[in-house]
């Protein structure tokens, strides 16, 4: 699929600090074991790629880390934040971390620079006039300036997308959250939004995707994380990962979407 | 393969853009697909038209041709009062209309005084012509002056007292009675059927409690049964001595009934607003109310207004069952005129008048609510 062709960026560079924590994650749907003893670390600015089945818990593990799932048993800690039930705490971990969906969910009654400028002026209590600058600094960066006074049901697939990221960017968030960004396009606009993803990176964002775009994985990943069945198989750079995979189910798993 | 063939072709080998061919115009063709497209399309159009040829000409012959518009010359002078002697028999008698036309609209409000019902009105229609189509600016202070200074100031010209002379909701009747029923059912359901509607599909399990209990049992209960209650329960309830006012019971019976089914309809759109709408707003970061203000319950409201207008049609319409409990709305009010001995057998006449009036306001509330579907439509219906 497409290959950006990007070198790391001096900026591109890991921190020390660990951003987000998942110490001994469980979650169940009723009686279904989804999360099964998560134990992952996230440093500032690194850029992690998840792959793995459907059915596997990688959105549902990115989706605990917003508390747009709870998990029932273990740790989660974002930026110094521990996800509890504190309503307070959820809002302030939300405000922080910029979540893009499969399909975008953009907000179809509001025009993209409304939706851009919603959760600013709503949540940060940011003045009107400066939150539409803000927007459409970020809408420039994706690359959509013209599309500001249309609503999203007038715009392609990967148009909405770019959007989508873009209304993430304006609440200035630490975190991004990708899941599955690229699944619902058609194959022409998937180049033109992970090609925002990849600038995105550059610019020193920590970064998890559930993503299948093994190109994309390969170009700025730091780390290939690969789950199965709720459990983490198998985490390494992207290089060891794809030239070397150390369990079967990885190299099954690899095979199947490397050679389809 | 050549690559030729892979390129875009150049701007002179592709096939130009046509206009659809011509096939369908005119009159003689619209009739021909629209009236006689196949054998049970001609027996059918040709049934309406023998229909509407036994139906319409009587109605108009009736209402309009044989119908007695004018006063004779002596009731013109005031030397007897017209009755339905005046009226030509086998038409329409709008005599019985335009004498009592008064009385229809004002109930036994004093004469010298209902130039405040006219003002308060006309207030009313001034704020909700700004609200629902003026100018976008001043939509804010629009609906502070519908909600706020709307209400109060109409409630003080209605009733009176301050330096107005106080008129008592006793004498409040006819179509302004209908009105102030029907307006404050109207504008106060839609908040509360929202909030019902929101509580229904609460996490909380008392406010989810509460919220079915109110909407099955009034939703379950027959509107009479509504506003016999409140006027015949509500007292029981009340410390001894405090008395509420007939008009004011059944207001409260008519409100909760109406915000029931509202509230139903309002659910029945929540329910269709997808989960990423709500997943959108939680990730950004909006609070519940927030998010239900700002993302969900426009999208919301704007599916359900067909289910809302026809709620508040329904419930215009229901409003002649304050009659029951004593009060003289619009139809109680025309009916009241038969009573007297001059107009002995008007009731046809008074019945249609009736009719009419409550079918232009009905219409018009239908004819709006699709002017604002299409208005808040804004291209998303299409994915």
């Amino acid at each position: 699929m497409a290959q950006p062709a990007a070198q790391a960026a001096p900026q591109m560079q890991v921190g020390s600090d660990v951003m987000i924590e998942l110490s001994g994650v469980n979650k169940w749907y009723g009686q279904f074991h989804v999360l099964k003893d998560i134990n992952l670390a996230v440093y500032r600015g690194e850029r992690i790629v998840i792959c793995g089945p459907s059915g596997s818990g990688k959105s549902t593990m990115i989706r605990c880390i917003n508390r747009l799932e709870e998990h029932q048993r273990g740790k989660i800690v974002v930026d110094g934040v521990e996800l509890t039930h504190d309503l307070k705490k959820i809002d302030q971990v939300r405000r922080e971390v910029g979540m893009v969906f499969q399909h975008f969910n953009l907000f179809p009654h509001l025009t993209v620079l409304e939706n851009l400028t919603l959760a600013p002026i709503w949540v940060k209590k940011m003045p009107r006039k400066e939150a539409e600058e803000v927007a459409m600094h970020y809408l420039t960066r994706v690359r959509i300036p013209e599309q500001a006074k249309k609503f999203p049901g007038q715009l392609s697939g990967g148009q909405q997308q770019r959007v989508a990221i873009a209304r993430s960017l304006c609440m200035n968030p630490k975190v991004m959250l990708f899941d599955e960004p690229t699944s619902a396009l058609d194959p022409e606009m998937i180049k033109e939004v992970l090609e925002v993803m990849v600038e995105l990176a550059q610019s020193g964002m920590t970064m998890l995707c559930v993503t299948h775009e093994m190109g994309f994985a390969r170009t700025v990943a730091n780390r290939v994380i690969f789950m199965d069945r709720g459990e983490i198989i198998e985490q390494n750079t992207p290089e060891e990962f794809f030239n070397n995979p150390k369990s079967e189910r990885t190299k099954l798993f690899l095979s199947q979407i490397l050679h389809h | 393969m050549t690559d030729e063939t892979v390129t875009t072709p150049p701007e002179e080998t592709r096939k130009p853009d046509l206009p659809p061919p011509i096939t369908a115009a005119g009159p003689i063709a619209w009739m021909r697909d629209n009236l006689f497209s196949s054998p049970l399309n001609i027996v059918l159009t040709l049934i309406s038209v023998y229909l509407i040829y036994k139906v319409v000409p009587p109605v108009l012959q009736w209402a309009i041709f044989d119908a007695t518009w004018t006063f004779p010359p002596e009731v013109v002078t005031g030397d007897r009062p017209p009755s339905i002697s005046d009226c030509a028999p086998g038409g329409a008698c709008w005599l019985f209309v335009r004498a009592r036309l008064g009385q229809f609209m004002f109930g036994f409000y004093p004469d010298p005084e209902r130039w405040r019902v006219i003002l308060s009105f006309a207030l009313g229609a001034i704020g909700i012509y700004g609200l629902l189509g003026g100018p976008a600016p001043l939509k804010r202070h629009f609906a502070i002056f519908f909600f706020v200074a709307f209400p109060i100031l109409s409630f003080w010209l209605l009733r009176g007292g301050l330096g107005l002379t106080p008129v008592p909701t006793e004498l409040w009747g006819g179509f302004m009675l209908t009105l102030v029923i029907a307006l404050v059912g109207i504008v106060l359901s839609l908040p509360i059927g929202i909030l019902l509607a929101l509580g229904r599909r609460s996490k909380l399990p008392i406010v989810q409690l509460v919220c079915v209990i109110v909407i099955e049992v009034v939703r379950g209960v027959p509107l009479i049964t509504v506003m016999f209650m409140a006027n015949i329960m509500l007292p029981l309830f009340l410390p001894p001595g405090m008395d509420v006012n007939v008009l004011l019971r059944v207001l409260v019976g008519t409100t909760l009934f109406v915000s029931a089914y509202m509230a139903e309809v309002v659910r029945g759109g929540l329910q269709a607003i997808p989960k990423g709408q709500f997943e959108g707003a939680m990730a950004m970061g909006l609070g519940y109310w927030s998010m239900m203000r700002l993302i969900i319950l426009p999208q919301a409201l704007r599916i359900s207004i067909p289910g809302i207008v026809n709620t508040f049609i329904g419930f215009f319409k229901d409003t002649t069952l304050v009659s029951m409990v004593g009060l003289y709305d619009f139809l109680n009010m025309v009916k009241a005129g038969y009573k007297d001995a001059n107009w002995v057998g008007v009731e046809i006449s008074g019945y249609a008048f009736c009719a009419i009036v409550y079918w232009i306001c009905c219409f018009s509330m239908s004819r709006y609510s699709m002017y604002l579907e299409r208005k808040l439509h804004t291209g998303h219906k299409k994915r």
